[in-house]
């Protein structure tokens, strides 16, 4: 039926196998939606957010998908800049994943708000001081680098490609890629610092405040290391369920052990300076301002020592080392466990740093403030995964994502001349 | 975001900011431009050649 | 009156709470006066909107030695790390919709201008920050009893405590048409403090060495030889102020006769309170 979409010399489930799909998925989706008319209809009212959680599970999500979404402007950053010519055949879906991530991102912050219509006073009235300032303008704009890195690889569907200006346009994108990836990279290099910045400065709360180097806390600096170590374990991940998915080798093992390696390596250093903080801010930072370390993890139902343990600890130090030998790297069921705490362990730091912020009581005679979130944030916040889900089948079917699809399916098959 | 909105100072917090903001900017538009034109100028330069893929 | 206006003030209080009995009058008259909304159901207190919150303390100790005191709580108008205006609030905002005002020291809201991304909420200890979760509702006729000086807010925007300021306002207008340059301590005063019962809100220019808060707090402007972040300490042993440590440096000082009201004002590691509790302001400690 679609058969003249789909690129040439790789073989596609059935239409309606495929329909049958996009409509399961399409259902999460609108459940999605319906919550979101809800929500801007009727207002916040429809959450569980309160004075005490201004920044709930909307803003981890937020935080969370630009986390793992990093895989696309590391990556880039390592293919165009640095050169590591081995990454051309995983760059598209990570930049697939990037703008699926960053667009999730940015429709959060469209929900979220409590005066959508005048969102765009945050670049038109902007205080140049505020975190959030650097936030929407540099996730705007890594956002349309994004689009900018997409575009030859839509303009590569096989019916489109036969558009001469289109064919053209792809190609000299390609001539310049490197330039816009550098933009990227600076850009991605403010919006996931200043992200963390956005938790580090709040001088007004000693669980998230941090000391730092000038203007920036030094969570500028974890978040976007974490981001470019834990990003490409999430491109690594979807590779993986993509590739269940299909039944098909779509990346080589040599792309994924040197994408894996170099993951290894940055969250390995990445969790060191982590651990670095941790105790200095334990040790320094937060006796200074009358606080002990236990005060943050105690006398409350949900958050104990665990949640640290487990994010620096079983979601850190170990998918870095299994990550950084070689015999656990290249074996694939350890190489798997690595990836998925990976993605779990910057998921945890993100959580750690909006949801426990807010829950820690400050003044000595408040009270922990925990919250569960309503069925409308839970909604919208998976809509961003189905909208996922249906992005990826759709450029997976009609696009050349995986430039080693045909060698590593076909092997036997002589390629087939086009006519 | 501009120098006619009344929030602006012209110190040094805007000039570092709006700086580095509006240099990305500007080298993502001349990116665009370039290659769009670039790719206008070669479609126009093939359209004869009906060899093309 | 363009004296007036020039002038640097640093508008505060000082909140008695020996003579605080817990009344709510503060909170009822900042509701009534500032045109907050209703909810139909007031019994959740973390999305209901109160600028004034009266909080009860105990000194947790078991019966005949309870001791309650009750706190009430507006925005502490903090001047921020230094006192410089970058109140932890004011420096967050992303649409300037914030601001600190220099002339008044009074950290103001900006409604149309706020766009509800809450940051402001986060970044603020005290919880002195709200939310319009809902349309603004009052109860059938009572719509006519709303103050035409201050706006009421829309949905989906932050509101707070502005030490009342139309009555600011209101005491400038009215010097300016008496041609005064100045305006007197009780022109201006808010609707929290005129309302206490008890007299336990005391409301000035921390500026003005002639009044009444100024008098009782005492202010150190010089920064803490022990934390560089926090100037206008007390220099009155009896006064302290909410989380002064973290060097928020509010403007709401709070007055207590007990020991344990004073330590409950902030944190303190184990030990650490019996090294403070006698360290007020540079002066004091020269004079010490």
């Amino acid at each position: 039926m679609d058969s003249a979409l789909i690129p040439e010399g790789v073989k596609r489930t059935s239409f309606p196998k495929f329909f049958l799909g996009m409509a399961v998925v399409g259902a999460v989706v609108l459940w999605g939606l319906i919550a979101v008319v809800l929500i801007w209809w009727k207002g916040l009212n429809q959450t569980n957010m309160n004075d005490y959680y201004g920044f709930a599970l909307w803003i981890w999500a937020d935080l969370a998908v630009i986390a793992v979404g990093g895989g696309a402007f590391f990556t880039g950053l390592l293919k165009y800049i640095f050169k590591v010519d081995e990454l051309k055949n995983i760059i598209n879906f990570a930049v697939i994943i990037g703008v699926i991530c960053y667009s999730s991102a940015l429709f959060i912050l469209a929900i979220d708000v409590g005066q959508p219509l005048r969102s765009w006073f945050i670049f038109w009235h902007a205080n140049v001081h505020s975190m959030l300032t650097e936030v929407a303008f540099c996730l705007s704009c890594y956002f349309a680098v994004l689009v900018i890195e997409f575009i030859p690889n839509v303009l590569e569907n096989r019916q489109l490609n036969k558009v001469s200006f289109f064919h053209h346009l792809a190609h000299n994108m390609h001539g310049v890629m490197a330039v816009f990836a550098a933009t990227g990279a600076f850009l991605s290099f403010f919006h996931q610092g200043s992200l963390g910045g956005v938790a580090g400065v709040m001088y007004g709360r000693p669980f998230a405040f941090r000391e730092g180097l000038l203007i920036w806390p030094w969570t500028f600096f974890l978040f976007t290391w974490s981001a470019a170590a834990f990003g490409p374990c999430f491109t690594l991940l979807v590779t993986k369920i993509t590739e269940a998915v299909t039944g098909k080798k779509l990346v080589s093992d040599k792309t994924v052990h040197l994408l894996a390696k170099i993951s290894g390596w940055m969250i390995t250093t990445y969790i060191i300076a982590k651990i670095i903080d941790t105790i200095y801010w334990a040790t320094v930072t937060v006796p200074a301002s009358g606080f002990t370390f236990s005060h943050f993890f105690s006398n409350n139902a949900f958050y104990g020592y665990w949640i640290l343990f487990a994010e620096i600890v079983l979601c850190g130090v170990v998918p870095g080392l299994l990550l950084i030998y070689k015999p656990t790297r290249e074996n694939s069921n350890l190489r798997l466990l690595a990836i998925i705490l990976g993605v779990i362990g910057v998921c945890l730091n993100r959580w750690v740093m909006v949801l426990q912020v807010m829950a820690v009581p400050v003044m000595s005679f408040d009270t922990w403030a925990l919250y569960i979130p309503s069925w409308q944030e839970v909604a919208t916040t998976i809509l961003p995964v189905a909208y996922g889900i249906m992005f990826i089948a759709l450029a997976y079917r009609y696009l050349p994502v995986f430039p080693q699809e045909k060698e590593l399916n076909y092997p036997a098959q002589p390629v087939v001349e086009g006519e | 975001m501009f120098p006619f909105c009344f929030e602006w100072a012209w110190d040094m917090a805007h000039a570092i900011f709006f700086g580095g903001l509006w240099y990305a900017v500007g080298i993502l538009g001349a990116g665009m431009t370039y290659v769009v034109i670039k790719s206008a100028y070669d479609t126009m330069n093939d359209s004869g050649d009906s060899h093309h893929h | 009156m363009k004296q007036e206006n020039k002038k640097e003030h640093k508008f505060g209080m000082v909140i008695d709470l020996d003579k605080c009995t817990g009344c709510g009058s503060c909170m009822v008259s900042c509701m009534a006066e500032n045109n907050v909304p209703f909810k139909e159901d007031e019994s959740n207190k973390k999305d209901s909107i109160t600028w004034m919150r009266v909080y009860k303390l105990t000194n947790g100790k078991d019966f005949p030695e309870t001791e309650v005191v009750y706190m009430p709580r507006p925005c502490q108008h903090c001047s921020g790390k230094g006192g410089h205006g970058h109140s932890p609030c004011v420096s967050v905002c992303p649409a300037t919709a914030t601001d600190y005002g220099k002339d008044t020291g009074i950290v103001s809201q900006i409604y149309t201008r706020c766009f509800g991304c809450r940051y402001c909420m986060g970044a603020c200890p005290y919880h002195a920050r709200y939310f319009n979760w809902w349309d603004p509702k009052w109860p059938e006729g009572m719509e006519n009893y709303l103050s035409p000086n201050v706006s009421p807010r829309m949905r989906g925007v932050v509101e707070k405590c502005s030490f009342c300021y139309h009555r600011y306002q209101l005491a400038r207008e009215k010097a300016y048409l008496e041609e005064r340059e100045e305006i007197e301590e009780m022109e201006y005063q808010t609707a929290c403090t005129t309302a206490c019962p008890a007299g336990a809100i005391v409301f000035g220019d921390l500026n003005n060495p002639e009044h009444e808060v100024t008098k009782i707090v005492k202010p150190d402007d010089h920064p803490d030889p022990r934390n560089p972040d926090v100037v206008g300490k007390s220099r009155n042993p009896k006064v302290f102020r909410l989380l002064e440590r973290l060097g928020t440096n509010t403007k709401v000082y709070y007055l207590s006769e007990r020991e344990w009201v004073r330590k409950a004002g902030d944190n303190y590691t184990e030990g650490e309170w019996e090294t403070i509790k006698n360290h007020h302001g540079k002066t004091q400690i020269s004079h010490g």
